[in-house]
């Protein structure tokens, strides 16, 4: 059947449009805008003594220029702090633009506008902003001595610190089971900085309409719902006044979740006020030391277990580097915290973290959000118990694995959302028999030891996880039939490229029985649904797929309703196909989708040859009932929402097997095999591409990318150039495997697949190097320099 | 990241070309191909007053290639050079070593003369052009045209002999002379990146197939690309018994490398002795062969 779209490799269909030019990101908006600039702090940490834009005021051309001083009530207040936490006792959040003190390099000074982008960057460079230097805070170890405080009232520079802890089932406490076990070690890992970096940058273009006071905003965002609500309420204008759009968005990857960004209020608020269009977009400097990083954490575990490698107790204490600010609270370390454990059932784990400011740029989600750091500690823990015992470490895994009879399983803990963290379904054991005959487990032996006599090195690695993913509180779908026969979805949440254009279609034509080209789908755009959270947490398709999903059955119900009327039929003998509802049995006895939209909408006037068949002297009707029932409404379309009692969990495990060089000490990943369980696939090559894309980013991770602060805060490679971004050169190729174990939480048996492919990269090519070199691997990136040192310190 | 204002100049000719840079030194700034100097302009880390865009000039878009060697004018494209198989036949370390150059976008656009002119250590024609004892014409209005050594035309990092006013107008790679090899091995982070370590080889052998000259060229270990002769290191042997590994631990010892972002110094010195191990063992190679 046609229709039958769910669970097929159905062919994006927004890529041909991507790709041949077509897209509209925001800089392709308002050509004619005038263009705002930032003066970015040049120092991590300072006071502002003046600031004198006198020179700016030469520029012919220059607008504007605003500083702190300039700001309104509402706009001038420190930016929102998105989800408080009890343990986050310290928050601190920035001004739009900074108030006295910077703390970080890029922190915005001073907005200026100007006719265009070079004038502005022209004025920009002529202000003057006379700064008293303070001691930047730069680095965990720095940062926790407390001798210097980022934020003045925040001591000991801890803007949080949560502990949580699951005893074993006999009662004992962690510390109490590691010290009791049969064997006990304790070690330190450390993780590095990167960022999302999506291709393009944050961007927000405002135009304002003051003939009926209403407020257009476009920004290059991953919430078009509420950065709207926060533009209404910072300008103070009615909310149906204000519309967001979020246009075509050229990456995400949980940067642009953040929100509201100073520009996004400053645009809009600038805008209003010159009566003019103004548009800013970030540049790829600015997006370096301005936007947010993430990962940065030192870990020290200690664990205790028996002589089969099972975890009796663990015990773990994470710094967190958060950056200057919390805007998005504490959600990273909550999510490292929790999905640490993954597809284990560990015998009693406490976890304790204290979430640390420093003069860098903020810290805030990036794909993964957290678990890469999770998983690089626990699977570290996984291979240093097998290395321990002398157990293969597939073995001690398997030894640790919760059963797939054991669903639902309760880790104990309070996930991301406030919720307990269930796992609602999965199949550990067989993921892992499937990843060891993908990869070749068994055999690789013998194939490390054929290379090592021709003086190569190998080395493989494995890593599991288990991700939370389709966070509530909600999504909503909206789906219409109109008189032509097409199908308009749409939804609140926003697309970044995932391929939201092709599911959500799938979904719908497969619910109402209509062909994929006749469905178009609109996502992120206030004007067309207003109630949304965001496109985060692996959670689109989990989240507005079922709403969608809902939405479409509601307005099925009501054409089958309005069919049966039409043919003289019973609903429940009603089936629709290709756009058709046809009784079932009897090909003669059908109506088209159009013809049920035309008549869902009883109608006065004819505009066209279909519309007549809905007008008043049009047929039969009957006199004593109203043309539109109590209980309808006109139009064939219908609205619903998901709301899940809590997340769902996706799981997978990875492996690697890589070629270290033992003169040039460059690695090389021979071979990348995945086993992704994501539940029910909607599109199976849409999935793929994700886990593409996220082990791609993982591989960056593992071994190229890092933020590198020098001792004042300056961040010493805030271009392409000198942030190893890989090439598609540096990528595997990547072997995947399906797994599907259905959600039971929702209807389409569903879970989220977006961020899965990064999230356990890092402990796979720790393991893959540790392997081929014998040396223990315990930070990660790791680069043919750092291999090369970690020889020579570790050479007899 | 726009570039301040600028005023733009087009010119024809190399006469005209001339005679702007004279009128504007000095603060003209040549664009040819413009894959370093675009970056620098937008990131305001250059912000010349003159900008003299010569891809206008017909006359410079030359490669010649005769006995003596290979003679390529300034506005010859990277990917022009690595495909002319009589540049190839005459000098075949240009083409070997344009492969490391970047990517195809960027050979494309990208010249030959203009990464020379720009003088960075860690690319990968200034050593080229070093180790072959090769040379850059520079022009200037009213002045005719000298011809700078190799060895004295890189002067610092980003710094070379050519003066304000001046334009490079050719560079000269001598050929390749008989019973001679060349090779060129690096490293780099990424497919592409400028090297973490490079090394450009030339080895000659005699009527005897001894060893009669080694020299490298070292990229991305100092501020400029040196010559390193290692002749004597080898002994006089013949190519098979030479201990390639002293020579290379000899090459090792005399560059010097400093820390930065993407490698210690001593990871540099270490992969540039294992790279000139690789090149001159691949140079002495073909030296025998040819």
């Amino acid at each position: 059947m046609t229709t039958k779209l769910f669970g097929e490799p159905v062919q994006r269909r927004e890529d041909l449009r991507l790709i041949t030019g077509e897209g509209r990101y925001l800089d392709d908006l308002g050509k004619d805008a005038l263009a705002a600039a930032f003066v970015r702090s040049p120092h991590a940490h300072a006071r502002i003594r003046g600031i004198d834009v006198s020179g700016a005021l030469e520029v012919d051309g220059l607008v504007a220029v605003y500083t702190w001083e300039d700001l309104p009530e509402g706009v001038r207040d420190p930016l929102p702090l998105l989800i408080p936490h009890p343990a986050l006792t310290h928050g601190r959040t920035a001004y739009p633009l900074a108030r006295d003190v910077v703390r970080h390099v890029g922190e915005p000074v001073v907005m200026v506008v100007a006719r265009d982008r070079y004038l502005a960057e022209d004025a920009a460079a002529l202000i003057e902003v006379d700064y008293e230097f303070l001691k930047p805070v730069v680095g965990i170890e720095e940062a926790v001595q407390g001798v210097h405080l980022v934020h003045e009232d925040v001591p000991g520079n801890v803007g949080a610190h949560l502990v949580q802890e699951v005893p074993s089932p006999g009662g004992a406490g962690a510390r109490e089971a590691v010290d009791a076990a049969p064997h006990v070690l304790a070690f330190r890992l450390d993780i590095e900085r990167s960022a999302s970096t999506p291709l393009e940058g944050r961007g927000v273009y405002a135009r304002w309409d003051a003939d009926d006071r209403s407020l257009r905003v476009y920004s290059s965002t991953q919430t078009s719902t509420s950065v709207r609500m926060a533009v209404a309420a910072k300008l103070g204008l009615p909310l149906p006044s204000v519309e967001v759009i979020a246009p075509d968005v050229g990456g995400g990857f949980g940067v642009k979740i953040v929100h509201p960004w100073p520009e996004e209020v400053l645009v809009p608020w600038a805008a209003m006020l010159l009566g003019r269009e103004v548009k800013w977009a970030e540049d790829r400097r600015e997006h370096f030391i301005s936007s947010a990083h993430e990962r940065a954490q030192v870990q020290h575990v200690r664990v205790g277990f028996d002589d089969e490698g099972r975890v009796l107790g663990l015990d773990v204490t994470i710094l967190h580097d958060h950056g200057a600010y919390t805007p998005y609270g504490i959600i990273v370390p909550i999510i490292t915290a929790t999905q640490l454990l993954g597809p284990y059932r560990i015998g009693a784990y406490r976890v304790e973290f204290s979430s640390i400011y420093t003069n860098t740029v903020q810290v805030t989600p990036y794909r993964g959000a957290g678990r890469p750091q999770g998983v690089f500690c626990m699977e570290r823990t996984m291979d240093r118990i097998a290395a321990h015992l002398g157990l293969d470490r597939t073995a001690v895994r398997a030894a640790n694995f919760i059963q797939p009879g054991e669903f639902p399983y309760d880790q104990g803990l309070i996930f991301q959302d406030g919720r307990p963290l269930i796992y609602d379904s999965g199949d550990y054991p067989k993921s892992l028999s499937m990843l060891k005959e993908l990869i070749g487990w068994d055999a690789f032996p013998q194939a490390k030891e054929r290379a090592a006599a021709e003086g190569r090195r190998l080395g493989i690695g494995l890593a599991c996880y288990v991700e939370g993913t389709g966070v509530g509180p909600y999504e909503g779908g909206h789906v219409q039939v109109t008189s032509d026969g097409r199908v308009h979805v749409s939804t609140g949440l926003t697309s970044q490229g995932q391929g939201h254009e092709t599911v959500f279609a799938q979904i719908a034509a497969t619910e109402l029985g209509v062909p994929l080209d006749r469905v178009s789908v609109v996502t992120g755009d206030t004007r067309r649904f207003g109630y949304a959270v965001g496109t985060f947490a692996s959670r689109a398709a989990v989240m507005s797929g079922n709403a969608i999903a809902l939405a479409a059955r509601k307005v099925r119900d009501k054409a089958l309703r309005i069919a049966a009327e039409a043919l003289e039929a019973d609903p429940r003998d009603l089936e629709i196909e290709d756009g058709v509802v046809r009784v079932a049995g009897d090909p003669e006895a059908s109506i088209s989708l159009a013809t049920v939209a035309v008549l869902s909408n009883p109608l006065r006037y004819a505009f066209d040859e279909e519309a007549k068949r809905a007008t008043q002297f049009a047929g039969p009707a009957s006199m004593d009932r109203p043309p539109v029932e109590a209980g309808e409404e006109p139009g064939l379309e219908g609205r619903d929402y998901y709301s899940p009692v809590r997340s769902t969990f996706a799981s997978g495990m990875h492996a690697a097997i890589v070629e270290t060089d033992p003169d040039t000490a460059e690695i090389r990943i021979l071979r990348y095999a995945v086993v992704h369980d994501c539940g029910r696939l909607i599109n199976p090559m849409i999935v793929e591409g994700q886990i593409h894309g996220g082990v791609a980013q993982g591989v960056g991770g593992a071994l190229y990318e890092r933020m590198v602060y020098d001792g004042h805060g300056q961040l010493l490679n805030a271009s392409f150039m000198d942030f190893l971004m890989p090439y598609a050169t540096e990528i595997p190729f990547v072997e995947t495997a399906h797994l599907e174990t259905p959600s039971p939480l929702n209807p389409l048996g569903v879970k989220g697949a977006g961020e899965a492919g990064v999230i356990p990269v890092s402990a796979v090519i720790a393991a893959a190097v540790e392997d081929a070199e014998g040396i223990t691997v315990d930070r990660m990136p790791i680069s043919p320099s750092e291999l090369y040192e970690l020889r020579r310190a570790t050479a007899p | 990241m726009k570039p301040s204002a600028f005023d733009y100049h087009a010119p024809r000719d190399v006469g005209e070309a001339l005679e702007i840079l004279a009128a504007t030194a000095p603060h003209g700034k040549v664009l040819a191909g413009g894959q370093s100097l675009i970056p620098l302009l937008n990131m305001r880390l250059a912000a010349p007053a003159h900008l003299v865009d010569i891809n206008r000039v017909p006359e410079l878009d030359t490669i010649e290639a005769g006995g003596a060697g290979v003679r390529v004018g300034a506005l010859a494209r990277h990917a022009a050079v690595e495909r002319s198989d009589s540049a190839a036949r005459a000098q075949p370390l240009l083409r070997t070593a344009l492969r490391h150059v970047a990517h195809p976008v960027i050979r494309n656009r990208g010249t030959v003369v203009g990464s020379l002119v720009h003088a960075d250590p860690s690319a990968e024609m200034p050593a080229v052009l070093v180790v072959l004892g090769g040379s850059v014409r520079l022009a200037r209005h009213g002045g005719g045209e000298r011809d700078v050594p190799a060895a004295d035309f890189f002067t610092g990092p980003m710094e070379s002999a050519a003066e304000p006013g001046e334009l490079a107008v050719s560079a000269f790679f001598p050929a390749l002379t008989p019973r001679t090899g060349t090779a060129f091995a690096e490293v780099a982070r990424r497919h592409g990146d400028y090297a973490v370590a490079g090394v450009a080889a030339v080895v000659s052998l005699d009527d005897d197939l001894r060893i009669r000259s080694a020299r490298v060229a070292c990229v991305s270990v100092g501020p400029r690309p040196a010559p390193l002769d290692v002749t004597e290191e080898c002994g006089g042997r013949p190519a098979a018994t030479v201990d390639w590994p002293s020579v290379a631990r000899a090459v090792s010892l005399r560059v010097d490398p400093g820390d930065d972002i993407h490698a210690t110094a001593g990871y540099r010195r270490h992969l540039t002795g294992v790279l000139a191990e690789r090149a001159l063992r691949v140079a002495a190679g073909e030296a025998a062969d040819g």
